[in-house]
């Protein structure tokens, strides 16, 4: 009988080339490239190459757009031009791009998955860290710097170490109202930051199967700042019921044949893991983070640790650090913080499902404070506007624009201002993501939806059970 | 690309944890094009207040370490966002090798190709290295690629780092000409792959 392999086995060897020196030279199927890809293009100009699979690589403008006055000139010119060089380096090198103008632009992370571009069994890069999410489908997917978009770019392959296989399993039902964020901030700030460092993740567990693509995603997404190189789940009935009639999707013999080989996509039984890690589904609360890093998370109903109690010299420091940063005291209930600001949006959770969680809780109510919600994709707010839930977040006050990355990172000059604080469904709570001396705490769209009509940090439950 | 042999230098030290891509290099310099010039912005939102005036308190800005080419940093340094021109800014800085007990890994990829060393060492090793420096800032820290040491003053020990990682830094190579010595094996895995998963390449729909 053969060695029982994981998933990860699987999808690493369907991509070996040849072996070298401990590392494998990897074939990319899928390369999604955008505005940041710029020093990469360089590059190849540099050496005058030409990009070696256009039919393979697909280009998104997301990180620099505007998700306003869409259609008038951008009035920043160093902006105008981060996203005409994209449409110039596309054009140049025959790559289908989903520009500003195309009805499928969106965020690269959104857009793959809903084009159908992003497929099980697939190897998938971009120069951006989130590019995880892809996983959600079963594929291999990871961010990368822009050398390596230059050697993908030029030879359509990379150099990879093998990462060890780590597994997640989440077993158990999720309270009523709490979600794929909830579950990967718990898993982060249990493992820390570092904790899969080296690892490819795959999730596993009862409560990952009952997860929609749109959650999966949401949990790949994440795996990267829990370290991860990966994260994936093992294709399923959700997943191919997702990928019918997409633009992208293969048909006929191609889809019949790819069923055949996504079948065989999901670590055997017995197969060993390197590092597991197990999690009840059951005792996941809402969480929001508190400090400067995604690992600094709580569930609503804590408070802000104290320093003097941590025994670690060095954690105690970081601690107040965080603390002086985010303007916060130690001891403070999270439910006493106020917040300035709200932005629902980014790869994290901006798609359907996210803003439909958000909506439902600002139904019929006010926001306390001024926000913006940016669509994950053109797509996912065509289909917003469609289900009326632009008219719920306006009707409560909060701002509807157009998608982009738009404040999960800021360089589209959607930002927060300093010493401000933003309740936020994105990925990041770093110092100055989202603006320098901005001060973010991340959660989900629900979450993010209760702090809104709160005015401060808040749980979402009592207010889903007082519309019911 | 530059070579990482062995290096002797004064070795700063940043010991706090998840020192992230977006402190070393904010998101607002990402525009920028590789001239050479990214380190007058490393570290910009903690090395200098909103007025530009540097913050004396930040260990860059303190005499023994001005001219660092080491730094000494927290567990995770490098996590976060993919961004290359972190490592551009440190090494544009003059940083040629950073020690930490555990690194970013798009970050450490990042670094090997740019020939910027990033050696992995224990907690303690780690410790003891803060405490020597502390007591004697100025202190010349060596570290030697080939032999995977780290000497300061009495304090001897060994890095880890990647052997593929070692080679590469070691020899300063070129990875894409390493590549296409393996063009007919790509080619190769090419068509066969074409003919075993012919679904991987996307057509669109009609």
């Amino acid at each position: 009988m053969s060695t029982p392999l994981t998933l990860f086995d699987k999808l690493w060897s369907s991509h070996e080339i040849v072996q070298r020196d401990g590392e494998s030279l990897l074939w990319v199927d899928r390369h999604f490239v955008h505005e940041g890809s710029f020093h990469a293009f360089s590059r190849l100009a540099e050496r005058g190459a030409a990009v070696a699979e256009p039919a393979l690589t697909f280009g998104v403008a997301d990180h620099y757009v505007p998700t306003r006055g869409r259609g008038k000139p951008i009035p920043n010119p160093e902006i105008a031009r981060m996203v005409s060089q994209l449409d110039k380096n596309a054009a140049d090198q025959n790559i289908t791009l989903f520009g500003l103008k195309d009805r499928r632009q969106g965020i690269v992370h959104v857009v793959g998955p809903e084009l159908g571009l992003t497929l099980p069994g697939l190897l998938i890069v971009c120069g951006d860290s989130h590019t995880s999410t892809h996983g959600a489908f079963g594929a291999y997917a990871f961010g990368i710097g822009a050398s390596e978009v230059a050697h993908v770019l030029m030879t359509q392959t990379l150099w990879q170490k093998k990462p060890k296989r780590m597994r997640i399993t989440v077993d158990g039902k999720l309270s009523e109202g709490l979600g794929a964020k909830d579950i990967a901030l718990a898993i982060i700030a249990n493992i820390g930051t570092d904790g899969a460092s080296g690892h490819a993740i795959e999730f596993a567990g009862s409560a990952i199967r009952a997860l929609s693509m749109e959650g999966r995603m949401t949990l790949c997404n994440m795996a990267i700042e829990a370290g991860g190189r990966c994260g994936i789940v093992a294709p399923d009935a959700t997943t191919f019921d997702y990928l019918k009639s997409r633009e992208f999707t293969p048909t006929g013999a191609a889809f019949d044949k790819a069923m055949q080989d996504w079948g065989e996509l999901k670590s055997d039984a017995g197969a060993n893991f390197d590092y597991e890690v197990s999690i009840d589904a059951t005792a996941v609360a809402p969480f929001v983070t508190w400090g400067t890093s995604p690992e600094d998370a709580l569930p609503i109903d804590a408070s802000v640790p104290d320093p003097t109690l941590e025994s670690n010299p060095e954690r105690a420091k970081y601690i107040r650090g965080a603390i002086d940063y985010m303007g916060l005291a130690p001891g403070k209930k999270l439910t006493d913080i106020a917040i300035d600001r709200v932005f629902i949006g980014s790869c994290t959770n901006a798609r359907i499902e996210d803003l439909r969680a958000a909506a439902a809780i600002l139904a019929n109510r006010v926001s306390k404070v001024p926000g913006l919600v940016s669509p994950g994709s053109s797509s996912v707010k065509r289909q917003a506007e469609e289900e009326g839930l632009d008219r719920l977040f306006r009707d409560a006050g909060l701002e509807w624009a157009d998608s982009g990355c738009s404040m999960c990172v800021g360089i589209n000059g959607d930002l927060v201002a300093s010493g401000e604080r933003c309740a936020s469904t994105t990925n990041r709570n770093f110092r100055g993501r989202q603006g320098v001396g901005a001060r973010t705490h991340i959660m989900s769209p629900a979450m993010v939806a209760a702090a809104a009509v709160s005015g401060h940090l808040a749980d979402m439950r009592p207010l889903m059970a007082r519309k019911s | 690309m530059e070579k990482f042999t062995r290096i002797t230098a004064t070795a700063c030290p940043l010991p706090a944890e998840n020192i992230d891509t977006d402190q070393i290099l904010p998101a607002r310099y990402l525009k920028l094009p590789r001239k050479g010039e990214h380190g007058k912005v490393l570290f910009q939102d903690l090395r200098f207040d909103a007025d530009g005036h540097e913050r004396p308190d930040f260990p860059l800005n303190r005499a023994p370490w001005r001219n660092a080419k080491i730094i000494f940093g927290g567990r995770n340094f490098g996590g976060g966002s993919s961004r290359e021109a972190a490592v551009y800014a440190l090494f544009d800085y003059g940083i040629r090798c950073v020690i930490a007990p555990s690194f970013g890994d798009i970050f450490s990829q990042n670094a090997t190709k740019n020939g910027l060393l990033t050696a992995v060492v224990t907690e303690a090793d780690g410790g003891a290295l803060t405490e020597a420096l502390t007591q004697e800032p100025a202190l010349g820290v060596t570290v030697d690629l080939g032999q995977q040491t780290i000497v300061c003053g009495d304090l001897h020990f060994h890095f880890t780092i990647d052997p593929a990682r070692r080679t590469r830094l070691l020899n300063g190579w070129d990875d894409i000409d390493l590549t296409e010595s393996f063009r007919s094996e790509i080619n190769a895995f090419k068509a066969a792959n074409l003919k075993q998963r012919p679904w991987t390449v996307p057509t669109q729909a009609t």
